[in-house]
C-alpha cells in the first residue's frame, strides 16, 4: 500500500469517484469528482493533534463499528495517503474549528471545495471490489437483535491486533471472553431465498483461518461451525482444513433454521446435522456469521457509464470466460478483483496483474488501429436533412441543414452502429462492411428454400449474437430452423431489410440487442425500438400482422433468455399460414410499386 | 441503396470472386453432429466458391497453414471460415488474411460450432442443413465485401485504475513499475479495501497489509 502512496508514476486520488466516461480505447474521457477532504494531504504529517481535540464522536467504519472515531479522523494507522480528513457531514463546522487551533501546520482549511477535474487515459482497468452481504435480511439469525451473533468482518477487526480490543475476542453482551463460538457458512450465498445463488467463494476458508486463530490463541475454545459443505479447492486449503479439524474444531454439516438468545447472551442453534439426520441444538457464547460477497455498490452506474455487461449475480461480465478473463467486451477496459466475481487475495492478486499486462499489450506501441467499419456519406444522395446527425450516439456526423451541405463523418469518432445508415430515407449513407446488399444478400440465400420454415433473426454482436454463443456454450438446445445474420448494432436494422424478409416469404422476423441502457453504442437501440413501433403501426396499416416481426433484448449472459425466445419464435412462426405469407409478399410487392 | 459507386471506389467488383471455403470439424466438436464433408461439398458447387474442404482445426497452426498455401496456389481472394463464433476466432483469421496477403475484411465466419453443432445436438440433420444455409450465406455474403483499412491513430499511454483495494493496488503497481502513468481513484479517504481490514489471511496466514 505504501508503495502506491511514493510511486513517481502513481497519481492517486482518494474520495473520488468517476461521474461520466466518454470517447473509446486508446483516448477515453473520464470526469473525476473528487470530494474534499479539507486537510491539506501533503501537508498533514498525521500527528492526530486535530483529533485529540474534536468533540464530535462517530462509529468508526474501519472498525465495522466496534469504536469510535472523530468527525476529523484517520481511517486507519497504515492509511494512505497517511493523512487525516474531515466528515463535513458530521463536523460542527467554523463555530467549532478546535482541530484547526491545534493544527501546528495549518493543513485545515474548511473552505476547500470538491474537485471536478478531467483526465484521458489509454485504458481503464475496473477494480471497484465487493460489499460484504448484510445479514439483517436473514432474521432468523437474529443480527442486530441478538449481540453476541456477529459477522464474520466484526470478528475479524476483533481479533486483529490492531483492532477495537486490540486482538482480544470479546462477548459485546457481557465483555467476556467467550468459551465456545459458532460460525455459520453461506450467510447470503448459495441460496435461491436471500442473498446471492452463487458461492462466495472466501468464506469456507476465511471461517478456517479464523478457527486457526483462535485455537491458537485459545487452546481450549469449543469451536463449531455449521456448514453446508466445505469447499477448501485451493493450493494449500485442504491442509489447513484437516489442520483446523486436528486442533478440534467440531464441522457440523448443516445450516441452523434458528437462533435463539438465551438468559446470559448466549445463544442457542436449532439445526438439522445432515450427516445424522438427527435436529441438534448447540448452546454457544458468540455466533460468527461468514458473510458472502456481493458486487460494490456503485457497480451499476458505472456499467451504465462504459456499457458493460453484468451476470445475471451482478458482477462484470469478462469478454469471454476462459480465454479473455479479464476483458471486457468493449476494447480497452479490463477487470480486476471482486469486481468481476467473488474471490480471495491471491487470485486477485493474479487477476490484478493480468489486467496489467493487458493494459501494457494495448497500449505498448503507443497507437491503435481504428475501427475500419464505419459510415460513409454518398454526397450526391444526401438531401441535408440532418437526421443521421441526430441519430449517431457520437455526435461524429456533421450537416449543415440550412446552407444543406452533404453530411460528413468523422471517421475517428464514427464506430460503426450503422443506426445512420438505417435511418437514412435517401441510401446517402454506406456502412461498411455491413451494407444493404451485404445483409440482403444473407436473406436472399436464407429464404431461397424452405423459407416458411425459418427464424429469420437479426442479431447484434455485443449481446444478442453473443448471447447465442452463450447459449452454445452450455449447449442449450432450441430449434434447428434459426438463422442468424449478425449486425453490429440492432441500430443497423434497416425497416427495408425487414420488408425485403417478408417479402421473400419469412414467416417472422425477430430483431435483438442489447438491453436498453446496456448498449454498446451509448443509447443506439433507442432508435431500433422507435423503429419496430414504427413498423409494427405499418404492418398493421398494411394488413400485416405486427406479431410477425419482433423485437427481444438478449444480453450476452442471457443464454438461457436466448434459447427460450427461439423457442416461443419458433410456436409464434408455426401459427403463420402459407396463405399468409403469401398474401403478405403480394402487399409487400404492391407497396414497393407504389 | 446504390453502393456501385462506393464498391467501385474501393476496387471490389472488377474481377470475379475467387472463393475458399474451409468446414471446420474442432475435433469433434462440430463433426460429431454435422456431416462436415457434406458441407463441404455442397459449398463447392455454389458459385465463385474456387476451394472447398473439410479442416480438422482452421484455427490450429497447421489449420492456417494449409488455408494460407491455398490461397497462394489458387488465388483465393476471399475465404470463408465456418468453424465457432466469430467473437472468438475472427481476429485470429483476420491475422491470417493479413499473412496471406489478404485484406483482412476479406473474410466471413459462419458459425457452425456455437449455431449447429452445440445447440442442435440430437437432430444431426437439421444442424447439417443449418450449415449449410450458414455456409451458403457466408459465401454470398463474403463474395459482396470489399477491402477495408485500419486508421493508425495516436494513444494516450496512461491507464486509470478505479479501486484502490488489493486488485486495484496491484495493477497499479504492476503499469507503474512498467513505466505506465497510472491515476489511481479511490471512493474512500485510504486505499487499501477490505483487504486492509483483515487479520491474517489464508493460506499463508500472514498479516495483510
Amino acid at each position: 500500500m505504501a508503495d502506491v502512496g511514493r510511486h513517481p508514476n502513481i497519481t492517486l486520488h482518494t474520495m473520488s469517484e468517476v461521474v461520466d466516461i466518454k470517447g473509446f480505447v486508446g483516448n477515453f474521457n473520464v470526469r473525476v469528482l473528487k470530494k474534499s477532504r479539507y486537510v491539506d494531504e501533503s501537508e498533514c504529517t498525521a500527528c492526530g493533534e486535530c483529533a485529540k481535540v474534536c468533540p464530535v464522536v462517530y462509529p468508526d467504519e474501519f472498525n465495522v463499528g466496534l469504536s469510535s472515531r472523530r468527525a476529523v479522523y484517520m481511517p486507519f494507522p497504515q492509511a494512505v495517503p497517511s493523512s487525516y480528513a474531515i466528515n463535513m457531514n458530521e463536523c460542527l463546522g467554523h463555530g467549532c474549528s478546535k482541530c484547526a487551533d491545534a493544527c501546528d501546520k495549518n493543513c485545515i482549511h474548511f473552505h476547500m471545495s470538491d474537485e471536478d477535474f478531467q483526465v484521458t487515459v489509454g485504458s481503464i482497468i475496473v477494480a471497484t471490489g465487493l460489499e460484504p452481504y448484510d445479514p439483517r435480511e436473514m432474521d432468523e439469525y437474529g443480527y442486530t437483535r441478538y449481540e453476541n451473533v456477529m459477522t464474520s468482518l466484526e470478528f475479524e477487526r476483533m481479533v486483529n491486533a490492531g483492532g477495537p480490543t486490540k486482538g482480544e475476542l470479546i462477548c459485546p453482551k457481557d465483555r467476556q471472553k467467550p468459551r465456545s463460538v459458532g460460525f455459520i457458512q453461506c450467510v447470503g450465498s448459495r441460496s435461491l431465498q436471500k442473498g446471492g445463488e452463487y458461492c462466495s467463494n472466501i468464506c469456507c476458508m476465511n471461517t478456517i483461518k479464523s478457527t486457526l486463530v483462535l485455537k491458537e490463541h485459545y487452546p481450549d475454545m469449543e469451536i463449531k461451525v455449521f456448514y453446508i459443505d466445505i469447499r477448501a479447492f485451493g493450493k494449500g486449503f485442504e491442509d489447513l482444513y484437516n489442520r483446523s479439524r486436528q486442533l478440534g474444531v467440531q464441522y457440523v454439516r448443516g445450516l441452523p433454521g434458528s437462533i435463539e438468545e438465551l438468559e446470559d447472551g448466549s445463544v442457542r442453534v436449532a439445526v438439522e446435522n445432515t450427516s445424522t439426520g438427527r435436529i441438534e441444538y448447540h448452546d454457544l457464547n458468540m455466533m460468527v456469521l461468514a458473510l458472502g460477497i456481493k458486487p460494490s455498490s456503485g457497480t451499476q452506474r458505472l456499467q451504465e457509464m462504459m456499457g458493460l455487461q453484468l451476470t445475471s449475480d451482478g458482477f462484470y461480465l469478462e469478454a469471454h470466460p476462459k480465454l479473455q478473463p479479464v476483458d471486457a467486451a468493449t476494447r480497452g477496459i479490463f477487470y480486476a478483483g471482486c469486481a468481476e466475481g467473488p474471490k480471495d487475495i491471491k487470485e486477485s492478486v493474479t487477476q490484478g496483474s493480468a489486467a496489467a499486462v493487458r493494459a501494457v499489450r494495448l497500449m505498448h506501441r503507443g497507437v491503435i488501429t481504428s475501427e475500419p467499419i464505419t459510415s460513409e456519406i454518398i454526397a450526391e444522395h444526401c438531401v441535408s436533412c440532418g437526421k443521421c446527425a441526430t441519430v449517431c450516439p457520437y455526435n461524429a456526423i456533421v450537416v449543415d441543414t440550412k446552407k444543406k451541405t452533404p453530411a460528413v463523418v468523422n471517421t475517428a469518432a464514427c464506430s460503426g452502429c450503422g443506426t445512420c445508415a438505417a435511418e437514412c430515407k435517401f441510401g446517402a449513407i454506406v456502412m461498411n462492411h455491413f451494407t444493404d446488399e451485404q445483409i440482403n444478400s444473407q436473406t436472399d440465400i436464407m429464404l431461397a428454400e424452405n423459407a416458411a420454415d425459418k427464424i429469420l433473426t437479426f442479431a447484434c454482436n455485443w449481446c444478442s449474437y453473443a448471447g447465442a454463443d452463450y447459449a452454445g456454450v452450455s449447449r442449450l438446445q432450441y430449434p434447428a430452423n434459426v438463422r442468424l445474420i449478425r449486425t453490429m448494432c440492432s441500430g443497423r436494422v434497416d425497416e427495408e431489410f425487414v420488408w425485403h424478409a417478408f417479402e421473400k416469404g419469412a414467416p417472422v422476423v425477430l430483431v435483438s440487442g442489447c438491453h436498453i441502457g446496456d448498449c454498446h453504442y451509448i443509447d443506439a437501440n433507442h432508435w431500433t425500438e422507435k423503429r419496430i413501433v414504427k413498423m409494427h403501426k405499418k404492418m398493421e396499416k398494411l394488413g400485416i400482422r405486427a406479431e410477425r416481426l419482433q423485437l427481444e433484448w438478449i444480453s450476452a449472459a442471457e443464454g438461457i433468455r436466448f434459447a427460450q425466445v427461439m423457442k416461443d419464435m419458433d410456436k409464434l412462426r408455426m401459427g403463420v399460414s402459407p396463405g399468409e405469407i403469401a398474401e403478405t409478399i403480394e402487399i409487400l410487392k404492391a407497396r414497393k410499386k407504389k | 441503396m446504390e453502393i456501385s459507386g462506393m464498391a467501385a471506389v474501393a476496387g471490389a467488383g472488377i474481377e470475379k470472386p475467387r472463393t475458399g471455403v474451409y468446414v471446420c470439424r474442432c475435433g469433434l466438436n462440430i463433426a460429431q453432429t454435422v456431416d462436415c464433408a457434406k458441407v463441404a461439398q455442397n459449398a463447392a458447387g455454389l458459385e465463385d466458391v474456387v476451394v472447398s474442404k473439410e479442416i480438422t482445426y482452421a484455427c490450429s497452426e497447421p489449420g492456417q497453414v494449409e488455408i494460407l498455401e491455398d490461397i497462394a496456389e489458387n488465388g483465393l481472394d476471399r475465404i470463408v471460415v465456418a468453424s465457432c463464433s466469430p467473437r472468438l476466432h475472427e481476429p485470429t483469421f483476420r491475422q491470417m488474411m493479413k499473412k496471406g496477403g489478404l485484406n483482412p475484411y476479406m473474410l466471413e465466419m459462419a458459425n457452425l460450432r456455437e449455431q449447429c453443432s452445440w445447440v442442435h445436438m440430437h437432430e444431426p440433420d437439421a444442424a447439417t442443413e443449418k450449415a449449410e444455409d450458414l455456409v451458403k450465406m457466408a459465401v454470398a455474403r463474403v463474395g459482396l465485401l470489399w477491402p477495408l483499412t485500419e486508421e493508425i491513430v495516436p494513444l494516450t499511454k496512461k491507464t486509470m485504475v478505479i479501486g484502490g483495494g488489493i486488485a486495484g493496488i496491484q495493477a497499479a503497481l504492476d503499469l507503474a513499475d512498467t513505466g505506465y502513468e497510472v491515476i489511481l481513484v479511490e471512493k474512500k479517504p485510504s486505499i487499501g479495501g477490505i483487504m486492509a481490514q483483515l487479520d491474517k489471511t489464508f493460506p499463508t496466514m500472514d498479516c495483510s497489509i
